[in-house]
């Protein structure tokens, strides 16, 4: 009898713990990124096509070139990338060396987005089949990575950059760079 | 005007709820109490209020009355009228109404009806069942107000998800709630006899009818759910161990346990505590899954605006009810006396084995759905799919249908094996040469294998009990339980050859191309628009034939709607009576060809035909049980009649 | 059974339509390997990858664009001779192990796998205290189950 008042008051403990869990979870703010496991890693090797006729294309040895760079992962069709592009603008002109991953975009598109909210990249990729993004463990767009001199991935933003992005971009970028 | 009566009405259910459980407060306490004769007519009168406010809300969505805030979030006006009536349950304050309609309901039910328990236990049952009642009140009414105005009147409503234009949809939510809500009754009827220490056989034969019943529901809405998502997420797919899916299986899981532990508990006054303790946790396995599919917690979805006070509210509400139910039962089990004690080689025996298998399967469910949610704790993210539920579930699957192959041949209280051994030998037999001839035959998983062999034992099986009986004279109940084991049997068949043999395709086709899956011949004949009151489709003409027989014309649809904007695959199904052809017809290629997916599911609807059956044998047991209750109570009636008639007869008559 | 998603997306408001690309689908997200033997085994391992972008669903049961550029890799990758083994790994290498339903032994998944063990020996406990008091009449009732 003793043993099944024991099992008994497991149960209520268990019960506990997970009203527990339960309660802790509800207040958590529930952020649903898939968080890339690149960062530390060297970039992949790949090769992309110019997206646009006017900056060339991206490969794996651009992004070795012995200075730091942002990577970021957009698409003409992708609502918070035209949210973004101020703050893109913004860190352009603090001199970030920006470079862009064009997913599954039609270059006419393109060509319109830029137009529209400016061009802060110096070169843009044509990813039409996701594979960087996958190779570098991107889960939407858009995304922003630092890459530093050597080609490796130090940090990952995930989600469109606001303004309070910035400075924190900027510090990983130096942290990158040193 | 409609809406404030379903307001009223519900705030006027709500205070009859509290009057309730104040009389149920005293009658449990003493007998005879005067405040107790309020309780039943308390109770009935609450289960008719609330239906009022639900068909309130129902007129609302039906007249499309868009100065109801949730009828202009939820409805549209030109939306077909079943839809619009769906969309009234389609939410989360509808549904929260439905609950709480279904559960008063079913507690003026009890009250109305049931008089063979003490009436103090009654009147803790109906305490309880206020009690739970109340907190949703709250609920609904503080948090979730489902009446509330919008002013100004919007022109236009928002409409609903176009994946739920679907009359399969429309009419499974209720069907699963019934399930949810009615094991609350369980519960109630659980607390009532922990609390007044009446876990008698006559207990158990009370709550039977309604965790039945609940099972019933559950059984039919978790079978329509997973052919809806089969024939209407367009890939085919039929069970996914999804959270949502995993929190509507938990409570079958513990409702079927707890209706074979009842059986023993009425049948053989065994296994007390245990049955009061499936009673409680059927209905918070009902609870837990609310809270999960509400409060948004375990799916990783982006666009859920989720609200953390609705989900503090339910998991308050659990914490109070579950953690008060387990700690009253910590406390009372050991006043529980023990029950009759049974050798392991009886039908009790095989029972308790079914029993610890179901929790078992439960607790692996649990682990596997709550498991991601324990580690985002320490920000690491994991998935749990069907690599890991089919395997480790069948470990304790397997043996338990081996169980109920045999179970229901042995006699209660103690039996011999050599009483059973020819049936015993057939089962086993006929097992192993499907096995073996599987094996030969196909190159299949272990699992699949396993589940082909034993479904096809377990199909014989079932009807072994009735063997060496007069058909005639068999008990409705006994055949429930037959055609319910063969229906587990069926639909497992239909998992394992599914999972075995299913044949895909899929291609891009010009009109005129033919394309074969399987045993299949499809030709595209042409692909044209057509409109429907709320979308346009793109719409396939393809003619289908099984091993050259006579074509048969088949439309799969892919549609798009605009109030809101969405998009649908409607699929074309051929169905056979060994399996079912699925066409889906998919985008636009770039070179002017269509993506066609199809598959080739053998005996894949054989999965339903399954559930159904699993839900017709508890229809007919439940009949079963309802009609001898009723010539029981006729028996006792006219007994007492005659005895007072008796009795009568002899001394003077009273003046 | 999928169903009561799309009924929690009606609960909070529907989703606004996401913004959708142009582009046609990649080669192999909605083509089938040559070799039947090849597809058989990408199409297991793609039931058994997470869609990132989807409510959970596998990458085999998705349209969004996404999933069917996960299945062009998983594809090209197995025809390539990889085993499932190693796209799997390779996926995880790149995304954790959030991308794959089956769960691998770990510091962080074991009592996935414990827990399991931990039933069947209470079970298998039970199970064995009933049949140990067979031939004793005083034995208890089976409460414990």
């Amino acid at each position: 009898m003793k043993r099944l008042r024991y099992t008994l008051w497991i149960i209520v403990g268990f019960a506990a713990a997970l009203f527990g869990l339960f309660a802790y979870q509800l207040s958590q703010p529930k952020d649903e990124f898939v968080e890339s496991a690149m960062v530390g890693q060297p970039m992949p090797e790949f090769d992309l096509p110019p997206a646009v006729a006017e900056r060339p294309g991206l490969s794996r040895v651009d992004l070795a070139d012995g200075q730091p760079k942002l990577l970021n992962v957009f698409a003409s069709w992708c609502v918070p990338c035209a949210a973004e592009a101020p703050q893109l603008d913004a860190l352009e002109r603090s001199g970030a060396n920006i470079v862009g991953v064009a997913i599954r975009d039609r270059p006419e598109d393109l060509e319109r987005f830029l137009a529209i909210y400016g061009n802060p990249f110096s070169r843009i990729g044509r990813d039409d089949i996701s594979e960087v993004q996958l190779a570098i463990g991107s889960s939407g767009v858009p995304e922003t990575f630092v890459i530093d001199g050597s080609g490796t991935i130090t940090y990952q933003h995930i989600g469109d950059i606001r303004e309070g992005d910035v400075p924190t971009l900027l510090d990983e970028l130096q942290k990158a760079g040193s | 005007m409609i809406a404030e009566l379903g307001l009223a009405a519900l705030w006027l259910a709500a205070a009859l709820a509290v009057l309730q459980l104040i009389g149920a407060l005293f009658g449990a306490r003493h007998d005879g109490n005067e405040l107790a004769a309020l309780v039943r007519p308390a109770a009935v009168l609450q289960g008719l209020l609330c239906a009022v406010s639900f068909l309130a809300l129902v007129y609302a969505f039906a007249v499309t009355d868009l100065s109801v805030k949730l009828v202009a979030a939820n409805s549209h006006s030109v939306k077909p009228l079943a839809f619009k009536l769906s969309g009234a349950w389609a939410n989360h304050e509808g549904s929260m109404l439905l609950w709480i309609t279904v559960m008063a309901f079913a507690g003026g039910l009890i009250a109305f009806i049931e008089r063979r328990l003490p009436e103090r236990t009654m009147m803790a049952t109906l305490g309880t069942q206020a009690f739970v009642g109340i907190g949703f009140y709250l609920f609904i009414l503080l948090s979730s107000n489902p009446f509330e105005r919008l002013s100004p009147v919007p022109p236009e409503g928002n409409g609903l998800n176009p994946l739920l234009q679907d009359m399969g949809v429309s009419f499974h939510p209720p069907t699963l709630y019934i399930g949810y809500v009615g094991l609350s009754v369980a519960f109630s009827f659980a607390l009532g006899a922990l609390l007044t220490r009446q876990v008698t056989p006559e207990f158990a034969r009370v709550m039977r009818p309604w965790v039945l019943g609940s099972w019933i529901f559950l059984t039919i809405g978790i079978t329509a759910g997973s052919y809806w998502a089969y024939y209407e997420l367009g890939w085919g797919g039929w069970w996914f161990w999804d959270p949502v899916e995993n929190a509507s299986l938990m409570p079958w899981l513990a409702a079927t346990a707890l209706l074979h532990s009842a059986s023993v508990l009425a049948a053989r006054d065994a296994l007390r505590t245990w049955t009061i303790m499936l009673g409680v946790v059927a209905f918070s396995m009902s609870m837990v899954g609310t809270f999960l599919v509400r409060s948004g917690i375990l799916t990783s979805v982006h666009a859920f605006a989720v609200d953390p006070e609705r989900g503090s509210f339910i998991l308050m509400l659990l914490a109070l009810y579950i953690g008060g139910a387990l700690v009253i039962f910590a406390l009372r089990a050991n006043t529980i006396a023990e029950g009759e004690r049974f050798s392991v080689l009886s039908r009790e025996g095989a029972l308790v084995v079914n029993n610890v298998a179901l929790t078992a399967i439960l607790g692996i469910v649990l682990l596997g759905t709550l498991y991601p949610l324990l580690t985002e704790a320490f920000d690491v993210r994991v998935s749990v799919g069907p690599p890991y539920f089919d395997p480790v579930s069948a470990i304790f699957f397997l043996p338990m249908l081996a169980i109920m192959a045999v179970g229901p041949l042995l006699r209660w209280r103690k039996d011999s094996f050599d009483r059973i051994k020819v049936p015993v030998l057939i089962i086993a037999l006929v097992t192993v040469a499907v096995f073996a001839l599987v094996l030969v035959l196909a190159d299949v998983s272990f699992l699949s294998l396993m589940g082909m062999a034993m479904s096809i034992g377990v199909a014989i099986a079932s009807f072994m009990p009735l063997r060496g009986r007069s058909i005639r004279r068999v008990p409705l109940a006994v055949w429930g339980m037959c055609i319910a084991h063969f229906g587990v049997a069926l639909a497992l068949f239909g998992v394992a050859a599914d999972t075995a043999f299913q044949k895909e395709r899929l291609v891009a086709a010009s009109p005129g191309d033919t394309v074969e899956v399987g045993p299949w011949e499809a030709k595209l004949a042409s692909i044209s628009p057509v409109a429907g009151p709320n979308w346009t489709a793109m719409q396939g003409d393809i003619f289908v034939s099984y091993m050259g027989g006579p074509p048969t014309e088949t439309f799969p649809q892919a549609r798009s709607f605009w109030a809101p904007q969405g998009e649908t695959s409607e699929v074309a199904l051929v169905t056979r009576w060994n399996g079912q052809l699925y066409v889906a017809l998919g985008n636009r290629a770039e070179d002017g060809r269509w993506q066609l997916r199809l598959w080739w599911k053998p005996f894949v609807t054989w999965i339903w035909y399954g559930g159904l059956l699993i839900a017709l044998g508890g229809a007919m047991a439940l009949i079963g049980r309802v009609i001898g209750d009723v010539r029981r109570r006729h028996a006792t009636a006219r007994g007492e009649e005659r005895r007072a008639e008796e009795a009568g007869l002899l001394p003077e008559p009273a003046e | 059974m999928r169903f009561l998603l799309p009924i929690l997306a009606a609960f909070f408001l529907v989703q606004p339509a996401s913004a959708q690309d142009r582009m046609p689908p990649a080669p192999y997200a909605y083509t089938q390997l040559e070799d039947p033997a090849l597809e058989d085994q990408a199409r297991e391992l793609m039931h058994t990858l997470r869609c990132l972008k989807c409510q959970s669903q596998s990458i085999a049961d998705s349209d969004a664009p996404m999933a069917g550029d996960m299945r062009h890799q998983v594809r090209t990758r197995i025809a390539a001779g990889e085993s499932p083994a190693e796209v799997r790994e390779w996926l995880i290498s790149r995304y954790g192990d959030y991308v794959s339903y089956e769960p691998q032994v770990s510091s962080t998944t074991w009592p996935l796998f414990a827990i399991p063990v931990v039933l069947i020996l209470l079970a298998a406990g039970v199970l064995l205290r009933r049949v140990g008091r067979r031939d004793e009449p005083e034995a208890g009732e089976g409460e414990g189950a």
